[in-house]
């Protein structure tokens, strides 16, 4: 009896987990999308990092988890915050003027895939979602995962490294580009125009 | 399994993918473009890991660990090309930043 107290206690509490982990995580997503500061907005992404990594936790995905917190807000947040300084502040007023014809047509094409998401997979998954699982206690700790992903999946593990690799030359050869242009330049053709005269000069 | 089942989370995944979406195609910003293409890639991770407790298998975990090294890629490319932008001092504004448009 005390047992089954027990367990219904702890089940209330993982609900309670849940409930303030999903909130949060929708409204720091939605936090994201409305804010018109782009420094406000990534500091909200953190937030819906920090809910889902409790998610994750709860679904037994440790190592995911502090993947998540440290890969994610420990280091691409950070170059968010980084990129967001050099650039500078530069508001954009989305919801001012009233809503445009682009405006409705996102929230209808948005709403649409989200409808479309829910069909799916109520469709395709009806009935098979509910019934509870035991998973043991390895399940997602740290030396579970580097045996999967190291045994059975090491294709895909290289195949990750090799994209990280391209994706960090293709970011140096991006930035590494030294020409700079006159302030105010806008349109191609006045850079253009720049760009001869700069050579002009030289 | 205790708290509530695989479909709240799914149902969570699907709303945050949503949101996503409606960021990508709302915002002008390409960093808040960038945000928002990051909401989504969590969205599909966490429904990823979520079928993975489901079904035992840890194909999921790992599906999810890849995606995070892809969308690191993905910061990394798109925050250089942020960064070229600004160099070049062309408009912020993925509106005005037609000239690839066919």
């Amino acid at each position: 009896m005390s047992g089954l107290v027990v367990a219904s206690a702890g089940n209330a509490l993982v609900w309670v987990v849940w409930v303030v982990a999903a909130f949060s995580c929708l409204g720091s997503g939605v936090a994201v999308v409305t804010f018109s500061n782009p420094f406000f907005s990534a500091l909200a992404l953190i937030g819906n990092l920090g809910s889902l990594a409790v998610m994750y936790l709860l679904l037994s995905a440790e190592f995911v988890a502090a993947a998540q917190v440290l890969v994610y807000a420990g280091a691409i947040v950070v170059m968010f915050l980084f990129v967001i300084a050099y650039v500078g502040p530069r508001r954009e007023t989305p919801w001012s003027g009233g809503p445009s014809w682009q405006t409705i047509g996102a929230v209808g094409a948005a709403g649409a895939l989200l409808i479309e998401l829910v069909v799916a997979v109520g469709m395709q998954a009806s009935g098979s979602l509910s019934h509870d699982g035991k998973v043991g206690a390895a399940f997602g700790t740290p030396a579970w995962v580097g045996r999967v992903f190291l045994i059975d999946h090491l294709l895909a593990f290289e195949i990750t490294s090799i994209v990280l690799l391209v994706a960090a030359v293709g970011g140096v050869i991006l930035g590494s580009h030294t020409t700079r242009m006159d302030p105010g330049t806008i349109s191609s053709d006045a850079a253009q125009e720049r760009r001869q005269d700069v050579e002009v000069v030289r | 399994m205790l708290g509530p089942d695989v479909a709240w989370y799914l149902a969570v995944a699907a709303f945050l993918f949503g949101i996503g979406a409606l960021g990508v195609l709302i915002r002008r910003n390409p960093l808040i473009v960038l945000l928002s293409l990051e909401l989504m890639l969590n969205a599909g991770n966490l429904a990823l890991i979520a079928l993975s407790r489901h079904w035992h298998n840890g194909s999921g975990q790992i599906f999810a660990l890849s995606v995070m090294a892809v969308a690191a890629s993905e910061v990394c490319v798109g925050l250089g090309l942020v960064v070229a932008i600004n160099r070049r001092n062309l408009a912020l504004d993925v509106d005005k930043l037609s000239e690839l448009r066919g």
